[in-house]
Formats: structure tokens, sequence, C-alpha cells
């Protein structure tokens, strides 16, 4: 059978399975629609967490950006999973004790504000939509490779049914989706992975192999030698890899989708236990991508470099590559034979997001493994999107719609809002699908930078300091969310705003993926000293504080 | 929601919050040592050592750190446990 039957055949049956298990779990009730009825065991909402949360970025891309980028690739490694600690440690317990619906309601309840609810709200849809762009974006790559289609027209597809699950989940059955996909995406990451390295090293591990063979050695003085920089130490500023990860670590943190799991487990117990096994099922992943980047880098230069033109395009995955555009050969020198270099000497453009994507074919594995990879990168990218989809459409119908505009709407009216606020939010980011702002990965990181200098700050400060009002709250989120917001616009101006040359390149130091920070900072100290020179929260706020302190009770938490 | 907890007495939620800042203060020192220092900080230092065959910098930031990140929370989530007992605070 040809791969195009295999990957329909894989596809198909995991749809399937998908829109099973989310009929089976269907809820008509709020509370099941918002937060599964919190009764998600601990385990599964790990496994949940981390469909969740892994997106399209964290499959498709991330390998391919740690391949380009070497040690600075560290980033997102740590970025991507050390957040779970500050989420753990530092929220996810007391939230869950609060036991409400949504991260605006938290804000709004304990700042005793619309206002702060409100911008909350917005904050939460804003930050959603720029991360779900970059899953329409991974879709379509998917579907245009493996089922031939173009980029447009797998974002398209994509878009359907993505709507399709979103409408019809709710998050009881977002969350058991979210399991299956889980295992999907993680056994069709490691399974090339594992090849690959066999093929390599002989070693079936590989962290293992990443740490004990000299791949990485090698690969690094290869690199050095063709001119493509060096792979094992920093191409970049120290106190920018150090502010790009602290936004990622405390964006993660912040991100509403990835919050609300914590919502969904049955006691604050079962919320810290999550946050570990969550973890643990990222980590299997995270700490596989740096071998796998460094092997597939390898293998690809290996092929490539100084190999005739001819030669290359015998190879049926060249072939199938370079149709879609992402990757690309072009003899400058008219010899014949390829040189990789770094420059206008080189001749060979490799997208990023096809070293994870080629490396099944690259390493000669049969089609049910190419197709398993397709069926992975699909999985990924939209069990992220209908976690988002569904924190946009809580953010409108039941922040904005129902405890702002309308108290007193009917459930039934509350569903009908959700749903459509889903068609056109899946619109606008198959949009931005379309007409991405940049890398997947990068695009994911804006909304990190945006919920590290909104959310987090606030947050913690309302569990941590019973002093913070409602003033210094509203006042915090606000200039974190400019300044951040107005930062990445100047910085990134060229693709955001059509100028010629980035309005201002980068602020201290700092680039746009890491500005989340100094807008964090800004958040924390103007929200802690507008707080100090106004009036203390009131009698009953202070009490709801220590409340969320005591995990008792959270089991019996009746949301009103 | 608004109402206070019952079960338990003033002083003894605060000695329970005191106990639980305190873990909070210790397991972060240590996620901030293994990512900020070993990953960023101290990398170029600890490149001049190796592990396995890669620098140990190197190592911590694309390994080390993240295993390290793990245990954290399953110790974090262990100790609280048996603190909640203690304090009869459990579910």
């Amino acid at each position: 059978m040809s791969v195009e039957v295999w990957t329909y055949i894989i596809v198909g049956v995991t749809f399937a399975g998908y829109i099973w298990i989310g009929y089976q779990n269907r809820v008509r009730d709020t509370k099941g629609f918002y937060v599964a009825g919190q009764g998600v065991p601990a385990i599964a909402n790990g496994a949940a967490t981390a469909a969740d949360w892994m997106s399209a970025a964290s499959f498709i891309s991330m390998a391919g950006l740690i391949s380009a980028m070497g040690y600075d690739g560290t980033i997102y490694l740590m970025g991507w999973t050390g957040g779970y600690v500050l989420l753990t440690l530092l929220l996810a317990p007391y939230l869950r004790k609060f036991g409400k619906y949504t991260v605006p309601d938290f804000v709004g309840d304990r700042y005793y504000s619309q206002t702060a609810r409100t911008v909350a709200a917005i904050a939460a849809i804003f930050v959603s939509f720029t991360y779900v762009a970059g899953q329409m974006r991974g879709v379509g790559i998917v579907f245009s490779r493996f089922l031939g289609l173009s980029i447009t027209g797998g974002v398209i597809v994509g878009m359907v049914i993505v709507a399709f699950f979103a409408v019809l989940g709710g998050m009881k059955g977002i969350t058991w989706t979210q399991v299956a996909q889980y295992s999907v995406l993680i056994v069709a990451y490691l399974v090339p992975a594992i090849a690959l390295s066999v093929v390599l090293t002989g070693n079936p591990i590989p962290q293992l192999a990443f740490t004990f063979s000299d791949v990485v050695p090698k690969l690094h003085t290869l690199q050095t030698d063709l001119g493509l920089g060096s792979y094992l130490y920093s191409n970049r500023a120290t106190i920018d890899v150090f502010a790009i990860t602290l936004a990622l670590m405390a964006g993660t943190a912040g991100l509403p989708h990835v919050i609300v799991r914590f919502y969904t487990v049955p006691n604050v117990r079962a919320a810290r236990f999550s946050g570990g096994w969550a973890l643990l099922f990222i980590g299997l992943l995270y700490t596989t991508a740096p071998s796998l980047a460094v092997f597939a880098k390898y293998n690809l230069i290996s092929t490539f470099e100084n190999q005739p033109l001819a030669e290359v395009r015998n190879l049926s995955w060249v072939q199938s590559w370079e149709k879609t555009g992402l990757l690309a050969f072009d003899d400058k020198n008219g010899d014949g034979i390829l040189t990789m270099t770094k420059g206008d000497a080189n001749e060979v453009k490799i997208d990023n997001d096809i070293i994870v994507l080629s490396t099944p074919e690259v390493a000669g594995l049969a089609g049910p493994v190419i197709a398993l990879v397709a069926a992975g990168g699909l999985a990924a990218a939209l069990s992220t999107a209908s976690g988002l989809l569904l924190v946009i459409s809580s953010s409108l119908s039941h922040d904005i719609y129902y405890r702002v505009l309308k108290p007193g709407a009917p459930e039934s009216e509350r569903l009908i809002v959700g749903r459509s606020v889903i068609l056109g939010a899946i619109l606008i980011a198959g949009y931005f699908g379309i007409n991405p702002p940049g890398f997947v990965a990068e695009v994911v990181a804006f909304a990190f930078g945006l919920a590290c200098a909104s959310f987090f700050p606030i947050i913690i400060l309302g569990i941590f300091d019973k002093r913070t009002n409602s003033q210094g709250a509203i006042a915090g989120m606000i200039v974190g969310l400019t300044f951040t917001a107005v930062m990445i616009l100047m910085m990134r101006s060229v693709q955001l705003l059509g100028t010629a040359e980035p309005i201002l390149p980068s602020f201290i130091g700092i680039t746009a993926q890491g500005i989340g920070t100094v807008g964090m900072i800004l958040n924390f100290v103007i929200t802690f000293a507008v707080s100090r020179m106004t009036e203390a929260p009131p009698q009953d706020i202070q009490d709801m504080v220590e409340s969320v302190r005591i995990p008792r009770g959270a089991g019996a938490a009746i949301v009103k | 929601m608004s109402d206070q907890d019952q079960t338990l007495k003033p002083e003894q939620a605060q000695a329970y919050w005191k106990a639980n800042v305190r873990l909070i203060t210790i397991l972060l020192v240590i996620w901030a040592l293994v990512s900020y220092g070993g990953g960023i900080l101290f990398a170029p230092v600890l490149n001049n050592l190796y592990f396995g065959s890669l620098p140990m910098g190197f190592w911590f930031a694309q390994q080390g750190s993240m295993y390290i990140f793990i245990i954290l929370i399953f110790v974090y989530a262990y100790l609280m446990d048996k603190t909640d007992k203690e304090f009869g605070v459990e579910e």
C-alpha cells in the first residue's frame, strides 16, 4: 500500500476514535461543558493537559527549531517545561480550591470588579487567538504534505474538523479526546526517534544516545566546519536567553487553557499530582526532541552536503518534500554538487518544520510509521485547538456575556452564544494560519509573552498577598499587557505592520519573545505598589483568600 | 466560598500556610539553580566539565533541568499530602 493510503486509513481511524469518544462524553449542563463536571482523575488530567498544551508547535516545529538553533533551542525546552513547576506550586491547587469555571472568574471574584473580569476575559481571548493560529498552520502543513492538498486547502479542512470537535465536545468530551490524542501523538513522536537513534548509534533510548554517543560533538564539528554556527554553545545574548526562558515559563503558568485544566479534577490533592503527571508526559516528548533534532540534522547534512544534486533528487522523499516548497535546492555555482553553508552561497533550503515530519522517510521506515506521524501532528494540533477554542468560547459566553452583560441569561442561550463564538474564532484563526506572521513556534511564543505579562502576576499576588486589591490588579494587568503588546508590535513591525525595518530591534538586549518578562516585572511592581497606595480589599475577599489556601472543602465547592 | 474554613483555628491555618510557603521556597530555589543557573548563567563554566559526551552546561540546558523539574513537582505533591494530613485539612 502507498503512504497516502496508509495516511488516509490511520488519520481516518484516529479521527473516528476522537469523534466517538467526544460523542460518548457529550454534555448538556454548563458545569460539564466548562469544567467536565470536576470528576477527571489526576493521571487522566495529566495526559489531557499534556495533549492540550503540546501543540502543533511542540510536535512539528520544536525539534526543527532546536536543530537550527543548537544550544539556544534550550529556551523552548526549559521554557515550555519549567512553567509546570510554577503552575503546580504557585497556582493550580488554590485555583482548584476556588473552584469556578474560568481564569476571569477568579480574577473577577478575587478583585471584586467587573472591569478586572472584563480585562481578564479580553486578555484570555487575545492570548488564545494568537495561539490557535499556530495550530491551524500546523494542521495545514500536515494535510498539504501527507494528503496532497495545498496549505490553504489543508487549513480549511483543519478548520472544519476543529469546528466539529469544539462544538461537539464541551470540556468533558475534549478531556477524554485529549487523553486519546496524547497516546497517538507520543507514540508517533517516539517511534521514529527511536528508529533513527538505533540507525545512527545502535542505542534504542534517544535520551541516552543523545548524552553518551558521539553524534552531538560530530554535528557540532560538522556545523562549525561548514560555517553553520556553533551547536553546543550559545549564539545569543545571555540576557535574551534568560528573558525568553522566563517569559515562556511564566507564560505557560499563565495560559488560560492550561490553568483551566486544573479546574476539572476532584480536589486539591489531584490538582498537585496531575501537575506532576502532566510534566512527566510532556517530558517524554521534550527530552526526546533534542535527540531527534541532532539525529535528523546530522542525517540531512550527510545526505545533502557535497552530494550530486541529480542523485539527491532521485530520493523519493526529497521529491515529495520539494513539491511542498519546504525543501528547496538551488545549484547557484552550477557545479551539480550541493553546498551547505551560511549566507548567499548556501544551495539547500530546509524549512525547520520538516525535521520531524520527514524523519520516518529519511530513516527508511515503512508507510504506516509515516502515516502515524501525520496522525500525531494532527492530534497535537487538534487537541490544543479544541482547548483554546473552549477558552475563547467560555470567556465570551460565560465571563463577558453571562457574568457581565446579561447575568440572567438561560443556559441554552449561553451555549448558543458560545458556539457562534467558536465558529467566528475558527475563521479568524484560519486566516492567520494561511497568512502566518512567522514560524509556528514563534507565533505561539507571542501568546506566552502576553500571558506572562497579564495573568501570571495578578493570580499569584491574589493568592499569596491578601493586601493586593482591585485597583492594583487592573493597573498592573493593563500596563503589563500594553507594554508587551506595543513592544512586540514594534519589534515585529516588519511582519505585523509592513515596515521596511523593525521600529525597535530590541529592548536592553531582549527580543520580542522575551519581552513578556519585562512586562511581567512591570505588572508585579505596579500591582504591588498601587495596592499599597489604595485601601485594602474588603474583609470577605480576604476571607476568600484564606479559604483558597486550605485544601479541605474543594470537593464540596458548589459553583453558584 | 467566602465563609471561613471552620475546621481550622486561625493560628493553625497560619502555621499550615507557613509550612507550605517554606516548602515552595526551597523547591523554587532548586528550580532556579538548575535552569537559570546550570542551564544558562553558569553554563559557560560548567561546559568545561563533561557528562557523557556532552559539555555539562549543555546537558543541564537540554536534559538535566527537565528531569529535575518533574521530580520537584512530585516531591511537592507528596510532601504537601503529608502536611495536609498533619494539619487535618486533607480530603
